[in-house]
């Protein structure tokens, strides 16, 4: 382990950081808010605390390898979550404790959505802004955009795209150089979110709210600059244009870019998880249209119809927006949500949980065994549209599978002794673990409830569910220190 | 007519081996010395060892004055790299290659005059496929043979009891199917042809050759046998160039097939080739295998493997344990009729046979389209198109009944328009009509030729 390495690419990447605290302060400036000093302190000590990591070893250029890419992608995750709760701390409103902060911070960073925050709307509006952008920074990865943006990482760059990447597939480049690879997705990831903003624009939100909520709805986080969420705007419209830039997102952006370099839309329609990740939320839709209707929980069909979808698409992607409280909903729904979450977006994509790509390969695993009682000698490989998997992917898939539940149930039993009833406990680590944000029980609006313990160990939960667990935890084995 | 052909596979071989005796000055040319010594003790041409895209090779092989060049090698390129020498140094006229590859294939704009000048493309596994995916669609035929691009289908069949013309004179079948247009071409009764009249009665074991219109097939086979069921669960034994590439079209077309190969790797591979087939490795003579995977719900079994007597066996196994029908595909030409007379085997299919007509097509004078070689090379349908009028052409303008056709030849069918008509004796031939024959003696070919042929005058 070379640490000078590690010092120097994390420095680095603090600096790269410190420069997304210019727009929170032209915010403040323009608006004259009273969070200038807290946004000021913050990107000075962010930094500062580069600098002192860069200057000192800015002359030792050496390639990142595997190892130091794991190190420098959790550390870093870490160390911005870490400086992105300044702002919250130092603010004198909403002037949070240094756990709520760090939750919070985590939970945009990480695409989550959870807050601990309430009365969203009387906060200074940088503050609002900056739990938005948080969000967005976090969705494509700020790492990627440091690959991106940093031609010098050279070939280490493809070390932390992988460890940052979601997906079982993470060796295909979009383009020869990891570079361009790294900047086509993050165009690709801005033109959506240029889109998402005038659309929403369009239907009828304030500048302010439309740039927030496409910060949020594309990088499938889930904060809102309201503490009604989505639900405060009450307009069909809005909720239609967050239901389309939520499908997209949740879309791999490789496929994005395939389509958009062959200016072609036959991409999507060939791609067998898009296909499946389309049809899961047809079918979650209907579901909850149906019972919601039987159920009579709205008066009106138009009602129950967008309630219903924009719900079920919101949760099934992990965004967590939410139009009403769906944790009122016939209990059947919620838990068929909150399991729906688990599923996730693509491989690829902004969303997350599992990834639809490997519940896909799991059932065709589950398929395979069926078939093979049936035709005991046949060779049954797995396929996805067709081509072949590798036996490597595929039991890569087991192994994150059981890791995931094993993450789900060691952490979920921490929350249960830590005194929260079961719902509470269950939902919450589901909803961090797979980045949705707002859970059941205790945690349907707010975490505010928990205790101290609860917010550290969800925190947790939310950076492996965004690392996808093995870059955080390749950290806790001894062999990884060891060779 | 002077023909250069390189690779003296079993295509190669077989090729020489049907031409030679029609007055062809054949070279042969391949790298093996033995193959080419036994080739050469065999049968009347030439030989050259040698690399066969070499231009060294190609001009002792005489490519200067050669009318046709076949190549037929193992490798693709090597067939491309030929044809292309011999356009560049030798300007041969026509020249055919062998291209296996489907990337290749899917790109025909890649043999053009301006980049691989290749005439035509034959594809000996491609021919195969189809000839036994015909005799899958129509279970109960011999054979199944395309004119026209399969507008005009030629059927073999074996006249069983319970078909309701067995025991009848053949006029009545205008009796039977008022309908439906049809001419029998020949029947074979005993090994021998018989010149099918209006009053000859066909009997039991007959082989009946007849040319109808696709649709209509189905409805005239019925007439000579019961039908069998439509075929619906197949397995393949054999994932060689044939069975795969059979599987992969049969899987689209809603069959259920299982293919069935002993080498694991290979199995492996095709496994993750094809997508509905259920791909096992092991021995096709396995009776535990067969059972577990229900070989008496079979409708075909298939042995497709490049083993003739494996295939044999194979074949006879399944059909002692109930599948329905069992096809064998069989190299050996004396094995062949060995085969199918024994009755063991329902069809025994001859690669070299189903191969070598559209070989032929190319190599016939006049301007024609289609050869299937039938019964062993001894028999022959073709499709040829006529030019000329009635001062140039001895068929154009002509009814059927004034057109001197030799011994044993009969027309069947007349494509004009994309339009099917089944001739009588007082059927016109205009131009471009696309005529279809059967000959049931080959011997008389040059004959045939001539009546496609345009005089001279003409031009």
């Amino acid at each position: 382990m070379r640490y000078i390495v590690i010092q120097r690419i994390t420095g680095l990447l603090l600096i790269l950081f410190s420069s997304t605290l210019l727009p929170p302060i032209i915010v403040s400036y323009g608006y004259g808010d009273g969070a200038l000093k807290a946004f000021l302190s913050a990107f000075s000590i962010t930094f500062i605390v580069g600098l002192i990591l860069f200057l000192p070893v800015y002359m030792k250029k050496q390639d990142i390898r595997l190892r130091e890419g794991f190190i420098i992608v959790t550390l870093f995750w870490t160390l911005l979550a870490l400086v992105g709760s300044l702002p919250f701390a130092i603010a004198e409103h909403p002037h949070m404790a240094f756990t709520d902060a760090f939750f919070e911070s985590m939970s945009g960073l990480t695409t989550t959505g959870a807050t601990v925050l309430t009365g969203i709307d009387e906060l200074p509006q940088s503050i609002r802004y900056y739990r938005q952008q948080l969000q967005w920074l976090g969705g494509m990865g700020i790492v990627v955009l440091a690959v991106a943006v940093m031609p010098m990482l050279g070939v280490g760059g493809m070390q932390l795209y992988r460890a940052e990447t979601p997906g079982p597939m993470k060796d295909n480049k979009l383009t020869p150089r990891i570079t361009e690879t790294a900047k086509a997705l993050w165009y690709i990831y801005l033109g959506l979110t240029v889109a998402c903003a005038l659309s929403y624009w369009l239907a009828g939100m304030t500048p302010f709210d439309a740039i927030g909520h496409s910060f949020s709805t594309i990088a499938i986080g889930g904060f809102s600059t309201h503490d009604q969420n989505i639900g405060y705007f009450n307009n069909v419209t809005i909720e239609m244009v967050g239901i389309v830039f939520m499908i997209l997102a949740g879309i791999n952006f490789a496929l994005h870019f395939i389509s958009w370099r062959e200016r072609n839309l036959s991409p999507y329609f060939v791609d067998a998880e898009v296909k499946t990740y389309l049809s899961l939320l047809l079918i979650i839709s209907v579901i909850v249209i149906t019972v919601l209707w039987n159920e009579g929980t709205y008066q009106t069909m138009q009602e129950t119809l967008h309630h219903g979808i924009f719900q079920a698409v919101s949760i099934g992607t992990t965004t967590g927006f939410t139009t009403s409280g769906f944790y009122w909903w016939p209990l059947f729904l919620p838990v068929l949500l909150i399991t729906a979450s688990f599923i996730g977006g693509c491989a690829g994509s902004t969303a997350g949980g599992m990834k639809v790509i490997r519940a896909l390969l799991l059932y065709k695993q589950g398929r395979r065994e069926i078939l093979r009682l049936i035709h005991p000698d046949a060779l049954f490989p797995i396929k996805v549209g067709g081509k072949p998997m590798e036996d490597r992917v595929i039991s890569a898939v087991w192994g994150f599978f059981a890791l995931y539940v094993f993450s789900y149930a060691a952490l979920s039993l921490i929350m249960v002794s830590t005194g929260n009833d079961l719902v509470t406990a269950f939902s919450a680590v589901a909803a961090c673990l797979n980045n949705l944000g707002p859970g059941l029980g205790g945690v349907s609006t707010d975490y505010a409830g928990l205790t101290d313990t609860g917010k550290w160990v969800l925190s947790a939960a939310m950076l492996l569910g965004r690392l996808e667990l093995f870059t955080l935890l390749v950290l806790f084995t001894p062999a990884f220190w060891r060779g | 007519m002077k023909m250069i052909i390189l690779g003296a596979g079993q295509v190669g071989s077989s090729v020489a081996e049907n031409l030679v005796h029609e007055a062809n000055d054949i070279t042969i040319v391949d790298t093996d010395g033995e193959r080419l010594t036994e080739l050469q003790n065999r049968l009347d041409l030439r030989t050259i060892k040698g690399n066969a895209s070499h231009p060294d090779i190609l001009h002792a092989a005489g490519a200067e004055d050669a009318d046709i060049i076949l190549a037929v090698t193992n490798s693709d390129e090597v067939n491309m790299a030929a044809c292309q020498v011999a356009y560049t140094l030798f300007h041969t006229p026509t020249k055919i290659a062998r291209i296996r590859a489907l990337s290749y294939l899917n790109h025909p704009e890649i043999f053009s005059e301006s980049a691989i000048p290749i005439d035509a493309i034959i594809s000996p596994e491609q021919i195969v496929t189809d000839y036994i995916e015909g005799l899958i669609k129509y279970p109960s035929a011999l054979q199944v043979l395309d004119f026209a691009g399969g507008l005009v289908q030629l059927v073999a069949v074996k006249a069983y009891h319970g078909g309701p013309l067995v025991g009848h004179e053949l006029r009545e079948l205008r009796n039977h199917l008022p309908s439906i247009d049809t001419r029998v071409a020949a029947i074979y009764r005993r090994d021998r042809a018989i010149m099918p009249e209006g009053d000859t009665v066909i009997e039991v074991d007959d082989e009946v050759f007849f040319i109808a219109a696709r649709k209509n097939i189905r409805a005239v086979m019925s007439e000579l046998r019961k039908l069998d069921k439509p075929v619906k669960r197949i397995i393949l034994a054999g994932g060689g160039n044939i069975g795969r590439r059979l599987a992969r079209s049969l899987e689209s077309k809603k069959y259920s097939v299982k293919l069935i190969d002993h080498n694991r790797q290979r199995a492996q591979s095709l496994a993750e080739e094809l997508q509905k087939t259920v791909v096992l490795p092991g021995d096709a003579a396995d009776e535990g295998l067969l059972t577990r995977e229900g070989i008496e719900d079979t409708d075909i079994f298939c042995a497709l493997t490049n083993d003739d007597e494996a295939n044999v066996l194979s074949s006879m196994l399944a059909k002692r344990m109930g599948a329905r029908k069992v096809l064998s595909l069989i190299n050996r030409a004396s094995y062949v009729d060995l085969v199918q007379s024994s009755g063991e085997i329902d069809i025994a299919v001859s690669p070299q046979q189903a191969t070598i007509g559209s070989l032929l097509a190319h190599v016939r004078r006049g301007d024609v389209v289609a050869v299937h070689s039938l019964r062993r090379g001894a028999a022959e349908a073709i499709e040829a198109i006529a030019h000329g009028d009635s001062s140039t052409s001895r068929a154009v303008g002509r009814a059927i009944q004034d057109i001197k056709l030799p011994r044993g030849t009969t027309i069947g069918a007349i494509v004009r328009n994309n339009k099917v008509i089944i001739t009588h004796h007082d059927t016109v031939i205009e131009a471009d009509d696309h005529v279809i024959l059967f000959l049931v003696d080959k011997r008389r070919i040059s004959e045939v030729e001539k009546l496609f042929q345009v005089s001279y005058s003409f031009f």
